[in-house]
C-alpha cells in the first residue's frame, strides 16, 4: 500500500474560524499527533454554502471562486471539519462551475481533494484509535451533510468507540435530522424550532453530559437550543472530544 | 393553493399538538414497515436500481411509450383523451359525464383528479360525486381533504371519523376500527351498485398492452371500474411503464415503500371496455392523459421528478412533513415531492416557500424507490425563485452583504472584528436576548454563540510568526 499523505491543507470553514477557533485547533492538534503536517492557506473564508442552499446561486458561485483560488492547484488533501461544507464542495462546485472552462476543472478538483476530518483519520491514516481518555458520557449525532452526502458515521463512531473511559449512549432516531439547516433555522424558524425540540427531548432522555458531532453548525443549533431550556447537557464536536483526550 | 400564506399555514398547523402526534406516529410507523418489508426482497437496492433505470428510460422516451399505449388501448376498445391542462382534464370528463347522462359517480382514490379539482366540477354540474376509497371517503364526508398523498386522513384520530360518520351518515356514534369500517362498506356497496360512471387514478399505464393497473387495498377499484357502465381513468402523463415486466418492478417497490406491504391486497388490470364476448364490465372506459405542466417539468433540469410513482415514502420520513403535517404545505402534493412538484404545476410564485421548506437533509432520496435526488431538485427550485424575485428582501440585502465579506478576506477579518465587539458588548457569552428582525427566529428558539475575539486564522499567523 502506498504511504498514505501526510501534508494537507486545512479549510477552517467560516464558523469554526470566527465562532469556535478551539475546535480548528483541535483539528490541528489531533493530526499533528498523528504526525500529519499541517498548513492553513491565508485568506479563508467561506466556501458559500448558505448562499447556495438559499437559491442565491451567483452569490455562492462568487464565494467558490475566492476558495477555489485560496487552495489553488497543489494536489495535498484539503481536510475539512464540516460535513456539509465538505458535502457542497463535493457536490455542488462541480454543478456550480459546469459550464465555465476555467473554474470548472478546479471545482472538480477540489472537491475530489476534499476529504472530512474523520475521513481522513479513519480512511486515509486507518487510525481508529488516536490514544485519548475521556470520562465522560455522550450520545453521537450524525449530521445530515455527513451522514447522507458523504457517508459519514462509522468514522466517527469508531473513533468515539476508541476512547476510554468514554460511554457512548444511543438516542432514539438518531438519523432525524436536528432541523438546522442553514438559513432555513432562520427563514423558517417556527419549522427549525418544531425539529430541533423533537430531536432536543430524543437527546435528554439519554441523559449523555455531550452531543457530539462533526458539524459545528449543527452543534451550535443543539447547544443554543438545550441552553435555551436550560438544559445541563453541552455539545462538543469531535475533534475537540479527542484534542482534549490526548492532552 | 390555498390562500393563506405559508408561515400562518405552519403556525396553525403548530397549534394542534394532538393532530400532529397521529401524523407523526403515523408517518414514523409506516416508514418503520417500509425499512422492515423493503429487506423482504431479495436484493432492495439492485430492485430500487432497476426500477430508476426503467423510470429514467421511460421519461426519456415518453413521447413514443404514450403512442404505443395510445395505440393499444385504442385497439383494445378504450379511447384515450389528451389534456393539455387541468381545464382540459375536467372539460374532458364533464363532456363525458354529460353525454352518458351520469348522475352520480364513484370514485376510487386518484391524487391527479385532486390536482385538477375535478369533484367540485363535477358537482357544480348536479352530479353526486362518491369517494370509495375509505380515506377519501372519510375526507369527504368530514368536508376535509387529504394531507397525505396515501393515507389521506393521517391527521384524523378515530374518534373524530366516528363524530364525522355520526354526524354526516346517522350512524351510532363509535371508533371502533371495524364497526367504523362496516358503516363505510354498508354505504358505499349501495354508492357501486347504483353510479353510472367509475372514475379512478391509473398507478401506472403499460405501453406495450394498452393496460392501467390500480392498485388498491379495499378493492374498490374493482367495484368502480367494473359496475358503472362507464369507466374513465384520469391519469398523470408520465405514470407509464414499457412493458408488464416493467410493471412487475415497479409493483415490488411500490407497496412496500407507500404501506410496508409486499403487494396491496387488490392489484387490477383494466385493458379496455367490456367485450362483445363478455358478459360483465363497463360499456365504454376512457383514459385523460393529463400534462398540467409535465411538459414543462420534462424540458426543465427538474425533469427527474417524474421518476415519482407516488408511494409517499418520502412524506413519512420527512422530518418537516412529521412536524406540520400535510394541510400545512397547501397543495395537494405535500412532502418533500409536493415542494417540488407544486411550483412546477402551479407555477413558483404561487407555492415560492414550498421549496425552501425543508432543511436539506436528504432522507427522502434515501427513501425515495427510484432515488429521486430530491435535495438538488429542491436546490434548483430555491434558484428559481430567487431568480423570479421571490425571496424577501431582508435576505437578497443580506445575500448581497455577505458576498461582500465572504469574497474579501479583509472584510471577513472586519466582519469577524464587528462580531466579537458584539459579543463583548453582550456579556462575552452565549447571547441570550432577542435578535432584531428576521433574526429573531434564531434567538426565539436558540442563544447565539460568542464570537471568538481572535480568530482561528488571526491565531494561525500568530504562531507561524513565533516558530
Amino acid at each position: 500500500m502506498p504511504e498514505p499523505p501526510r501534508n494537507v491543507s486545512l479549510f477552517v470553514t467560516c464558523l469554526l474560524d470566527t465562532l469556535f477557533p478551539d475546535v480548528a485547533q483541535a483539528v490541528v492538534d489531533v493530526l499533528e499527533a498523528q504526525g500529519v503536517t499541517v498548513g492553513v492557506p491565508a485568506g479563508q473564508t467561506c466556501c458559500g454554502q448558505p448562499a447556495f442552499n438559499a437559491g442565491y446561486w451567483d452569490e455562492a458561485r462568487a464565494m467558490a471562486r475566492h476558495t477555489l483560488d485560496v487552495f489553488g492547484d497543489s494536489d495535498e488533501p484539503v481536510i475539512i471539519p464540516s460535513g456539509s461544507c465538505g458535502a457542497m464542495i463535493e457536490h455542488y462546485y462541480p454543478e456550480l462551475f459546469k459550464d465555465d472552462p476555467e473554474y470548472g476543472p478546479r471545482a472538480r478538483a477540489l472537491a475530489g481533494r476534499i476529504v472530512e476530518f474523520t475521513q481522513y483519520l479513519v480512511d486515509v491514516l486507518g487510525v481508529t484509535d488516536v490514544g485519548a481518555r475521556v470520562d465522560a458520557s455522550v450520545v453521537y449525532h450524525p449530521s445530515c451533510h455527513a451522514l447522507r452526502g458523504l457517508h459519514i458515521d462509522r468514522q466517527p463512531r469508531a473513533l468515539l468507540e476508541n476512547v476510554r473511559g468514554l460511554r457512548v449512549l444511543e438516542q432514539a432516531n438518531p438519523e432525524t435530522c436536528c432541523g438546522f439547516g442553514g438559513v432555513f433555522s432562520v427563514k423558517m424558524g417556527e419549522i427549525s424550532g418544531a425539529m430541533l425540540h423533537n430531536r432536543l427531548d430524543a437527546f435528554e432522555a439519554t441523559g449523555a453530559d455531550w452531543v457530539v458531532g462533526v458539524d459545528v453548525s449543527c452543534l451550535m443549533h443543539i447547544e443554543g437550543g438545550l441552553r435555551k431550556r436550560g438544559s445541563a447537557m453541552r455539545t462538543k464536536h469531535l475533534a475537540l472530544l479527542l484534542a482534549e483526550g490526548i492532552r | 393553493m390555498s390562500d393563506v400564506p405559508f408561515k400562518e399555514r405552519v403556525n396553525a398547523a403548530l397549534q394542534n399538538p394532538d393532530r400532529l402526534r397521529a401524523i407523526s406516529s403515523g408517518a414514523e410507523a409506516a416508514f418503520v414497515k417500509r425499512n422492515i418489508v423493503l429487506e423482504s426482497l431479495p436484493d432492495p437496492d439492485a430492485t430500487r436500481d432497476l426500477a430508476r433505470q426503467i423510470r429514467a428510460h421511460t421519461i426519456a422516451h415518453l413521447d413514443r411509450y404514450l403512442a404505443e399505449f395510445e395505440a393499444n388501448l385504442t385497439a383494445n376498445g378504450g379511447q384515450v383523451h389528451w389534456a393539455r391542462d387541468a381545464d382540459e382534464a375536467r372539460q374532458i370528463v364533464l363532456d363525458i359525464a354529460t353525454r352518458v347522462g351520469a348522475k352520480r359517480v364513484a370514485k376510487s382514490k386518484s391524487m391527479v383528479t385532486e390536482e385538477i379539482r375535478l369533484n367540485a366540477a363535477l358537482e357544480a354540474q348536479g352530479i353526486e360525486v362518491w369517494e370509495t376509497d375509505l380515506g377519501e371517503f372519510i375526507a369527504q364526508q368530514a368536508g376535509d381533504h387529504p394531507s397525505h398523498i396515501i393515507v389521506p386522513v393521517m391527521h384524523l384520530t378515530r374518534q373524530e371519523i366516528g363524530r364525522v360518520f355520526h354526524e354526516k351518515l346517522g350512524a351510532p356514534y363509535t371508533d371502533e376500527i371495524p364497526e367504523l369500517n362496516l358503516i363505510a362498506r354498508r354505504t358505499l356497496r349501495e354508492v357501486y351498485l347504483s353510479a353510472d360512471m367509475g372514475i379512478t387514478g391509473c398507478n401506472f399505464a403499460v405501453a406495450e398492452t394498452g393496460s392501467i393497473c390500480l392498485v388498491t387495498n379495499e378493492g374498490n377499484g374493482r367495484m368502480v371500474t367494473a359496475l358503472p357502465r362507464v369507466h374513465v381513468a384520469v391519469m398523470g402523463m408520465e405514470r407509464i411503464v414499457p412493458t408488464l415486466d416493467d410493471l412487475s418492478v415497479m409493483l415490488q417497490l411500490l407497496a412496500r415503500s407507500a404501506t410496508g406491504q409486499k403487494l396491496t391486497v387488490y392489484t387490477s388490470l383494466v385493458n379496455g371496455p367490456r367485450r362483445p364476448d363478455e358478459e360483465h364490465g363497463p360499456e365504454e372506459m376512457h383514459v385523460v392523459i393529463v400534462d398540467n405542466g409535465r411538459s414543462r417539468a420534462l424540458a426543465s433540469d427538474l425533469a427527474e421528478i417524474l421518476y415519482c410513482i407516488r408511494c409517499g415514502a418520502c412524506l413519512n420520513v420527512c422530518p418537516v412533513y412529521r412536524a406540520i403535517g400535510g394541510h400545512a404545505y397547501g397543495s395537494v402534493y405535500p412532502g418533500p415531492v409536493g415542494s417540488v412538484v407544486s411550483p412546477i404545476l402551479g407555477g413558483v410564485p404561487a407555492f415560492a416557500d414550498l421549496p425552501h421548506a425543508s432543511s436539506l437533509c436528504g432522507a427522502c432520496k434515501d427513501a425515495c424507490p427510484v432515488r429521486i435526488d430530491l435535495p438538488t431538485l429542491l436546490l434548483r427550485l430555491r434558484r428559481e425563485t430567487v431568480k423570479q424575485g421571490q425571496q424577501p428582501g431582508w435576505l437578497s440585502a443580506g445575500m448581497k452583504g455577505y458576498r461582500a465579506v465572504a469574497t474579501s478576506p479583509g472584510r471577513f477579518r472586519l466582519a469577524a472584528r464587528l462580531g466579537a465587539l458584539f459579543t463583548r458588548l453582550t456579556g462575552g457569552r452565549w447571547f441570550r436576548g432577542s435578535l432584531p428582525g428576521p433574526l429573531g427566529a434564531w434567538t426565539r428558539y436558540r442563544e447565539f454563540p460568542p464570537f471568538a475575539r481572535k480568530t482561528f486564522q488571526q491565531r494561525w499567523q500568530e504562531r507561524s510568526r513565533h516558530d
